[in-house]
């Protein structure tokens, strides 16, 4: 037993056994597996793609679908869930909403093992980490359940098909465009984003940059990219100190739903109010009394309703057999009409809403 | 070994021995929740119930040490977030998977080192301690990795961790957590060393004159409790594939939960590992067993808090009422030589007084 | 209340008074916290000469502004850490607060500001209550029922919640203007937090069952034998601490206008290392709200000065790690210097 090791006086004992162990560690090194060797070993997924779609075949009642958005409690994420409500009362099937508080892979895991074991036909889940959730979700599909990404996507070898909300060509253009709007075209502009990881905001902020550069818009210079980390205080903080750091900044453009509200709240009660726009992506409802007191004039947004609804048809599409998750495979859903998988199994939901003071009081979410 | 005695007396020492008790619960818990909650005894959720329950079982191993000796580690779920952040960054720079996961277990070691070093070198409050690598560590693991995650681990190792025996759904992982389990309980129960260490627990002062070196045995728990701390980070990484600075947030909460739960006092000096072993497995199937039955996450949080405060609550208020039944059967004061409550391992009897 | 003169008849169970030691030490305990004010203005003037902008009047009042709820928690944390006890569930207390007076307001928008922030008050206090009928009756450690109560708390305020998130345009526009207006352009956050400061400051330095608390943290079983009412006092540490969280949950919800059930998730952290960094000995019986409430501004002041040095904001959790452990090993030598001092004395008396 390693009982004598740790006796008192065996410290110099144990030196030469810990140079001897970082040697081999050493020696180890010159042949173990590695990033590049095991590369395109990861994916193992067996996925049940052999079946064909029937277009055809109708929906099946009483389909057990479950969703897993990245946190609950997160009103965002509640908006798109109640979507996907909607849509499974309509398939007559049986909803179930799960998920952690903390929005972390590991607590998403859990559920996904916990919906296996409840053996549900349908699971949608909007991914905390691609990768993290890939194992489990694999798991699910070799159990027979399909696999619906939302909103953010797991990695693509574990799920059947991926509702997007917008392309994120169209998103980047829309915001660029509103930017261009409010600030004539001329000035110092900041992003305020999620995580510095986050997939999609980074895809967006990647065209903004592309949009930037052609010369309509050469009169805007994107100063700074800072990450509020979707904490609506951090995100406060972050705004404030893109101000304090940027005298001549013109607007602030926040692509995720909790650093806008924080921005355009910060904004309000400051000497800023007026003087710097405020735009990117929110819901009505946080951002009504802000377009009402003036400090955001146009900003944009999907409706996370309608997410939800579409990933609760394509769920409900899967497991009917209309569709497989192939590329031009087409299904119907429901109130939005027909859609088509385009490549990765990808469904895109559609272009996003400007949202302005004369059209904001015709939504509620 | 004689007939088991069952004169009343004893039996109501081991009823009200807390570590017996909580293998009781567990027991009736278990088959409470296979005959009421659907898919509970599948063999497929015996093995995400080991997978869920192994970082915080492992990471119990050398707490209940420590906490035996009198002190604690609040430090051990950041040393997991930091061994899997540095994990992510070799892993991204190409270094082989052979190479980094020792490299951790060492970091992990070193990491316990510097918690030893404050804690006996210069002599500061364990909690204060480790509250301040608490915050340290997982702020290191950001500045390692940041908010990125390194993915694309090989599937040979990951499969080691999720995989399972053959078609028995016997989880690989059990084999070496119950190898060290076995090994922590023999060096705690069995040895002269884990004797020490309660001897620590139940008095510092009185084990240093007895010639325990004190300073010395709590260093090198910490060294121990750091470098499993790290292999817990290495499984965690495997098992979801993906390494994060933020890995195991919060873990630690669970870790002493399940210690304290397992009948170990936080005042040192009195707990059993089977105990603690029972008190990770309540607490895990337990959250297990909610879930299945789709009870809310937020009702997850209520109980794991209620069951922390009612695992210390409950042996305090049962030795007192205990403490109050002799006292008014026996007007004139207890004899010293009173029935140790402990169950037999124990090996400091009559320190501690209820 | 009468009121007890100063120091002098404080009840010190284990060290009676001499004049010179007592400068001595009181001039070692200054100095320690007159390190941590000379750290915070070479970190202010080494900012400033990096962005000028720092010192600007806007970037200030942010500042003080986000620094009033911390000092505010932190000077609750402190005295319960005087006593040789902790609370770890002030941020879950600050969060179910901001909700419960959120809910409040959003029901009933005609409250004045004053009784939003006594229902805060009160709500904490009830929490704070909860933690010291534990620790005191149930005789378990204060870390380990703290503990599970930051669990228990947090609970409860997500299932009240729910998913409901309380936006600025469902708050009375009152409320929201609480959270920056002022008096004289000094803003209600900033006088409240004072206010708390002085309050609690002069009272744990003044006033007879405020040195108790000190006695308490030094030495429980001499507190006891001396005549302290050690549990009854205990009691009173946590309710002050709760209902000081309580109230800093309504600072939060005027300052930042969106509340939901994961408000101030993690700031019980921060609280502790401003308590420590300022100077309070975790194992009690040292320390002054002061020094907390310096700690706390210090931290905050460390969180905005890092955008502006452009250093990477992962590097803000781990310098606030290796503060605590620097504070605490000063606070190891200063105890050493301060019984070295006594002992010097002990033995003048003797010879």
């Amino acid at each position: 037993m390693s009982l004598r090791s740790t006796r008192p006086g065996s410290v110099r004992r144990l030196a030469p056994v810990a140079v001897g162990l970082v040697l081999a560690v050493g020696i180890s090194a010159c042949g173990g597996t590695t990033r590049d060797s095991s590369a395109g070993d990861t994916s193992g997924s067996t996925g049940a793609a052999a079946a064909t779609a029937n277009p055809d075949a109708p929906i099946r009642e009483g389909l057990k679908i479950a969703f897993l958005p990245k946190q609950l409690n997160n009103p965002y994420s509640d908006i798109e869930a109640g979507g996907g409500q909607t849509a499974v009362t309509e398939l007559k099937g049986d909803y179930k909403l799960v998920g952690p508080n903390d929005a972390s892979a590991s607590s998403q895991v859990s559920y996904i093992n916990t919906l296996i074991q409840q053996q549900q036909d349908v699971i949608g889940i909007a991914a905390n980490d691609p990768n993290a959730v890939c194992p489990s979700l694999n798991q699910a599909r070799d159990a027979g359940i399909k696999v619906v990404a939302f909103d953010s996507d797991a990695a693509k070898q574990c799920r059947d098909v991926f509702v997007n909300q917008a392309t994120t060509q169209g998103i980047g253009e829309t915001l660029v465009k509103m930017t261009h709007d409010l600030t004539g075209g001329q000035g110092d502009i900041a992003i305020l984003s999620a995580t510095p990881n986050a997939t999609n905001q980074n895809a967006w902020i990647a065209v903004v940059q592309e949009e930037l550069k052609k010369p309509e818009n050469a009169g805007m210079k994107l100063v700074a990219t800072v990450y509020g980390n979707d904490d609506d205080q951090k995100s406060f903080q972050e705004a404030q100190g893109l101000l304090q750091t940027y005298p001549n900044l013109k607007a602030i453009v926040s692509p995720t739903t909790v650093g806008i509200a924080a921005t355009a709240r910060y904004v309000s009660s400051s000497s800023y109010k007026g003087k710097v726009a405020v735009t990117g992506l929110g819901t009505p409802n946080q951002m009504r009394e802000f377009v009402k007191d003036g400090t955001v004039s146009q900003f944009a947004l999907w409706n996370p309703a309608d997410i939800g609804y579409l990933a609760g048809y394509a769920g409900a599409a899967l497991a009917s057999g209309q569709i497989t998750g192939k590329q031009g495979e087409t299904f119907t859903a429901g109130k939005l009409g027909k859609y088509t998988i385009g490549a990765d199994g990808e469904i895109v939901l559609g272009p996003p809403t400007v949202f302005n003071a004369q059209n904001i009081d015709q939504f509620n979410f | 070994m004689s007939s088991p005695d069952l004169s009343p007396r004893r039996l109501l020492g081991r009823l009200t021995s807390w570590d017996a008790a909580i293998i009781g619960v567990l027991i009736l818990f278990v088959i409470i929740a296979s005959f009421t909650v659907d898919n509970f005894a599948s063999s497929r959720n015996f093995s995400f119930l080991v997978l869920d329950l192994a970082p915080i079982a492992l990471m119990a191993l050398p707490m209940t040490l420590i906490i035996v000796t009198g002190e604690i580690d609040l430090s051990v779920a950041s040393t997991l977030g930091l061994a899997s952040a540095v994990m992510g960054a070799m892993w991204e720079g190409g270094l082989p998977i052979e190479t980094i996961i020792p490299v951790c277990v060492l970091l992990g070691a070193v990491l316990g080192a510097v918690n030893g070093t404050f804690v006996t070198v210069f002599g500061l409050p364990s909690l204060a301690v480790t509250i301040g690598t608490l915050a340290l560590y997982r702020g290191l693991a950001f500045v390692v990795l940041g908010d990125r995650a390194v993915a694309e681990f090989p599937a040979s190792y990951t499969d080691l961790v999720t995989g399972r025996i053959g078609d028995t759904g016997i989880p690989l992982l059990l084999i070496p957590l119950v190898v060290l389990g076995l090994v922590f309980a023999v060096v705690l129960h069995v040895t002269p060393f884990g004797r020490s260490l309660f001897a620590i627990g139940a008095n510092a002062e009185a084990a240093r004159f007895s010639g325990t070196r004190v300073t010395r045995v709590k260093f090198w728990l910490y060294v121990v409790s750091g470098a499993v701390a790290a292999l817990a980070g290495v499984l965690w990484t495997l098992r979801y594939s993906s390494a994060r600075a933020d890995n195991g947030t919060g873990l630690e909460l669970a870790v002493v939960a399940a210690v304290l739960l397992g009948g170990v006092s936080i005042f040192g000096g009195r707990g059993t590992l089977w105990g603690v072993i029972a008190g990770a497995l309540l607490l895990t199937s337990l959250q297990n067993a909610l879930r299945l039955a789709d009870v809310s996450n937020e009702a997850l949080s209520v109980v794991t808090g209620l069951l922390l405060i009612v695992s210390v609550l409950a042996p305090n208020l049962a030795s007192n009422s205990h403490a109050a039944l002799r006292r008014r059967r026996r007007p004139d004061p207890p004899p010293p030589a009173s029935p140790n409550p402990d169950p037999a391992p124990s090996p400091t009897p009559a320190v501690r007084s209820s | 209340m009468t009121t007890a003169p100063p120091t002098s008849t404080g009840p010190a169970p284990s060290v009676e008074h001499d004049k010179a030691a007592e400068s001595r030490v009181g001039l070692i305990l200054r100095a320690r916290e007159l390190g941590i004010v000379l750290a915070l203005a070479a970190l202010v003037v080494v900012t400033a000469v990096v962005n000028p902008r720092f010192l600007s009047g806007q970037s200030i009042r942010d500042l003080v502004l986000a620094a009033a709820i911390i000092v505010v928690l932190a000077v609750g944390q402190a005295v319960v850490v005087i006593t040789r006890n902790i609370d770890l569930s002030v941020g879950s207390v600050l969060g179910l607060s901001a909700f419960a007076v959120g809910s409040l307001l959003q029901a009933a928008p005609g409250v004045p500001v004053v009784v939003a922030l006594l229902v805060g008050l009160a709500f904490g206090a009830v929490c704070g209550l909860v933690n010291g009928v534990l620790v005191r009756f149930g005789n378990v450690p204060a870390l380990v029922v703290t503990l599970g109560t930051l669990y228990v708390y947090r609970g409860i305020g997500f299932f009240w919640a729910g998913g409901q998130q309380i936006n600025a345009d469902k708050l009375p526009p009152g409320f929201l203007a609480f959270g920056t207006a002022g008096v004289l352009g000094v803003p209600w956050l900033i006088i409240i937090a004072l206010v708390v400061v002085l309050v609690a400051g002069l009272y744990l330095r003044t006033y007879r069952s405020g040195r108790e608390l000190y006695a308490m943290g030094s030495n429980p079983e001499a507190a006891r034998l001396a005549g302290i009412p050690v549990g009854r006092r205990t009691l009173a540490a946590f309710v002050v601490s709760g209902a000081l969280a309580g109230l800093a949950g309504v600072l939060f919800a005027a300052r930042f206008g969106t509340i939901d059930a994961s408000a101030g998730t993690g700031m019980e952290l921060n609280v502790v290392a401003a308590v420590v960094v300022g100077g309070v000995a975790v194992f009690g019986g040292s320390g002054t709200i002061w020094g907390a409430a310096i700690g706390a501004l210090l931290l905050t002041t460390i969180g905005s000065a890092l955008p502006v040095l452009g250093i990477d904001q992962f590097w803000q959790q781990a310098i606030v790690g290796a503060l605590i452990l620097l504070a605490i090993g000063t606070d190891r030598v200063v105890a050493a210097r301060i019984a070295a001092s006594l002992r010097r004395r002990e033995s003048h008396v003797v010879s």
